[in-house]
């Protein structure tokens, strides 16, 4: 994969997941106690062999930057090479959304790389995927643009591109669409193609008024080009909605899904705090959790993820929720299909609950 | 270049043979601690946090697997450029190779690397104790008394002081004399193995010893008394806080317990953080049956069993229905469903294979040496 050119795209698309994104880009949620979504992206890159990367910025990049910075934790901090930002860029009178404004204003910078190919991921999705089986298809095939998808199963909500297959691997639709229902092929927002075509499409599709890569960029040029979609069947998730980022995180619950994520030949890697391991104390009662460095635990947590730095008082009960980093559940709160983003101070005695299929969420920073 | 005020060595080269079966394949240094620490992160972090950048680690005893986890430095933020980890195995010279001989011979034989880093003061720690100290603090005092040689100190409690080397001092804290391992103690003040010395009196000490034919080469037991004979300004530092020598399999054992009290004498949540070599693995799992209690857990472990009062390094899997009590889990170790561990140390990457008991008692640690499989 040394010939590839890697560029995660941030849209900073947050309509249907508005709780967790009001500080920061979908791409940056924390996930899974200790992750941002984007970590899994950029490991898989980097673990197929990928050593030059572009991260796009949005417009507020603050969440970006703070998490990724010289991209060291990836091995990306090098000296030729390595990790580069793409800047969103203000162009006058500029009115467009999309991602392709940002695609085509860096344009110059893709053609003077001098990799021969280039692979587009979103920054959104949860997957460990090694891109080499991606690369030999792609040239089994002789496609201009190879895409992946994941066949899924049951129904699931939230902007997501939906495929169909032949029996060769040729896609023959791609279509967005807000539900994706069972058995759909749903599109991991991979695509791997020769640069030449990437610049070719960018240009084209903005020239013409295009706004969005997918749309625009690929959808439109369906006649044009050979598109062919390779499966991934291990575990992958969309985190498009609330519902979605509720959901993926409870599969995390599952030993088969954690074990495939993260504890294969492939690490996902993040940011590192050096937290101390968990501390439980004499009276914790911890059933089916996911529990990060720099806890400290007191009382019961039951289906769960605990995120690193948060503290569980005495008498606490957390059952069926998601507790970001540095919350502080004081003795006695009662917790039940909840998500509290960071730094969630809960008081003495409060009780806090969602429904089961419709989680309570707690925004940055309150105290309740 | 900047200036290196203070270099900092750290002796690592020890065999740790009171570690038996823990040190068979590895440096004391490099023993595992605390749930995710090595020993030697704790020098190395406190290094890091006194604005120490400059550390040589001298190594000589299985040297392979510390190397390999020191490797830039990366780890404890001393990957700068005017400072760094040096890795100071024994070399060869024109003349033939020397194994270090002693604590002060191994200073003496890398004089060549200290005179490169050209540091004012030198700060000699070794590589088997678990404590935090700001070593600037001690630097300031060191500086103040315009001293030849400062010594860290801790008050023991009285009847453990026979097992120290003491120190008694003026009301100044002025080092008027030094017994190793006195019967009838005058002090408490026992050695913390921490010196700073004025960098050009510990070369001029470090020569004068080196070609003495009946010297040990060892600062405990020639070069401190050779200084203080001389009347040397040597001053002592007196350090209160945690402070455990980890040389021994029930002294490890005990300071992993010590984290696991409610009322922890050592937080390794205080002010300072420890640093490490961070593995990339996820939170850790804990299983629908899985009871934990009084214990300390790492990331990428799979809890299924119970573990009581135990401390769990990363990637470590209990089975269903394994009791853990007591014990000290080292990474990557497998316990089977039903097994038992109590009072134990399992080293790295062992197997306990299903329903198997490993057990010792207060006082008999049982210690799985790194590897192996009881089955």
């Amino acid at each position: 994969m040394k010939n590839v050119l890697g560029l995660v795209n941030i849209q900073e698309d947050n309509s249907l997941i508005r709780e967790l994104t009001a500080s920061r880009a979908v791409e940056l949620v924390p996930f899974a106690g200790r992750y941002r979504l984007v970590d899994f992206t950029l490991s898989s890159m980097v673990n197929s062999g990928i050593g030059h990367v572009g991260v796009m910025l949005p417009d507020r990049p603050r969440s970006v930057l703070d998490h990724v910075r010289s991209g060291k934790e990836w091995d990306l901090s090098r000296r030729h090479e390595g990790l580069f930002y793409l800047p969103s860029v203000k162009v006058e009178r500029e009115s467009r959304e999309g991602d392709l404004k940002n695609f085509y204003a860096n344009a110059d910078f893709f053609e003077h790389s001098d990799k021969k190919y280039v692979l587009i991921t979103s920054g959104s999705f949860i997957y460990n995927i090694d891109f080499n089986a991606l690369m030999d298809f792609h040239i089994e095939k002789d496609a201009d643009i190879t895409m992946m998808y994941h066949v899924e199963k049951g129904e699931n909500t939230g902007k997501n591109a939906v495929l169909e297959v032949n029996g060769d691997g040729r896609a023959e639709d791609i279509a967005e669409k807000t539900v994706v229902y069972d058995g759909s092929k749903m599109s991991l927002g991979v695509y791997l193609m020769e640069k030449r075509v990437f610049v070719e499409i960018i240009r084209n599709a903005y020239e013409h008024g295009g706004n969005d890569l997918l749309v625009d960029g690929i959808i439109k040029n369906a006649g044009k080009y050979k598109i062919y979609a390779m499966e991934h069947n291990e575990y992958v998730a969309h985190v498009e909605s609330m519902n979605a980022y509720y959901k993926s995180s409870m599969d995390l619950l599952r030993y088969d899904v954690w074990a495939s994520l993260f504890m294969g030949k492939n690490p996902i890697y993040t940011k590192v705090k050096d937290e101390v391991p968990v501390q439980y104390k004499e009276e914790s009662e911890v059933k089916n959790a996911l529990i990060a460095n720099g806890c400290i635990v007191h009382g019961s947590v039951e289906n769960s993820i605990l995120f690193r730095g948060v503290k569980v008082g005495k008498g606490v009960k957390i059952k069926n929720s998601v507790i970001m980093e540095n919350c502080d559940l004081k003795d006695g709160a009662l917790i039940e299909n909840v998500i509290c983003d960071k730094n969630v101070v809960v008081s003495k005695d409060k009780w806090l609950k969602g429904a089961p299929n419709y989680p309570l969420i707690v925004t940055k920073n309150v105290t309740i | 270049m900047r200036k290196t005020e203070c270099l900092a060595m750290i002796l690592a080269g020890g065999q740790g043979s009171r570690l038996g079966a823990l040190t068979k394949k590895i440096a004391k240094p490099a023993v595992p601690f605390g749930g995710k620490y090595r020993i030697i992160d704790f020098p190395l972090s406190n290094c890091a946090n006194s604005g120490i950048t400059k550390v040589g680690v001298l190594t000589q005893y299985k040297p392979l697997e510390l190397h390999n986890y020191l490797a830039t430095g990366a780890a404890w933020d001393l990957d700068v450029r005017d400072g760094g980890v040096f890795i100071l195995p024994p070399y060869a010279r024109e003349k033939g190779a020397d194994w270090y001989r002693g604590t002060a011979d191994a200073i003496y034989q890398n004089l060549n690397f200290i005179e490169l880093a050209d540091p004012e003061y030198v700060l000699i720690l070794s590589g088997d104790h678990i404590y935090t100290m700001d070593y600037a603090w001690m630097l300031n005092a060191h500086k103040e008394n315009k001293a030849d040689a400062t010594i860290g100190v801790i008050e023991v409690p009285w009847e453990e002081a026979p097992r120290f080397g003491i120190m008694n001092t003026d009301e100044d804290g002025r080092i008027e004399s030094f017994e190793e391992k006195p019967k009838e103690p005058k002090s408490n003040k026992a050695s913390m193995g921490i010196y700073i010395f004025t960098k050009d009196f510990l070369k001029k000490y470090l020569e004068e010893d080196a070609v003495l034919e009946d010297s040990e080469h060892d600062f405990g037991k020639n070069i401190i008394p050779k200084m203080l004979n001389d009347g040397a300004r040597m001053f002592s530092y007196a350090f209160e806080g945690y402070w455990k020598d980890v040389g021994t399999i029930e002294s490890l054992w005990q300071a992993n317990m010590d984290l696991l009290q409610e009322e922890t004498p050592f937080d390794l949540q205080g002010k300072w953080k420890i640093y490490s070599s961070n593995p990339s693995m996820p939170p850790h799992f804990v299983g629908a049956d899985a009871s934990i209690k009084k214990s300390m857990i790492s990331e990428g472990s799979m809890i299924e069993g119970e573990v009581t009062n135990s401390v769990i390094f990363p990637g470590v899997r209990v089975g269903k229905g394994a009791k853990v009590t007591n014990a000290v889990v080292m990474p990557m170790t497998q316990i089977g469903a039903g097994a038992t561990v109590d009072y134990a140390i399992v080293a790295q990457d062992c197997i306990i294979k299903d329903n198997v008991t490993v057990k010792g008692e207060p006082g008999a640690i049982k210690v799985v040496p790194e590897g192996e499989t009881v089955a």
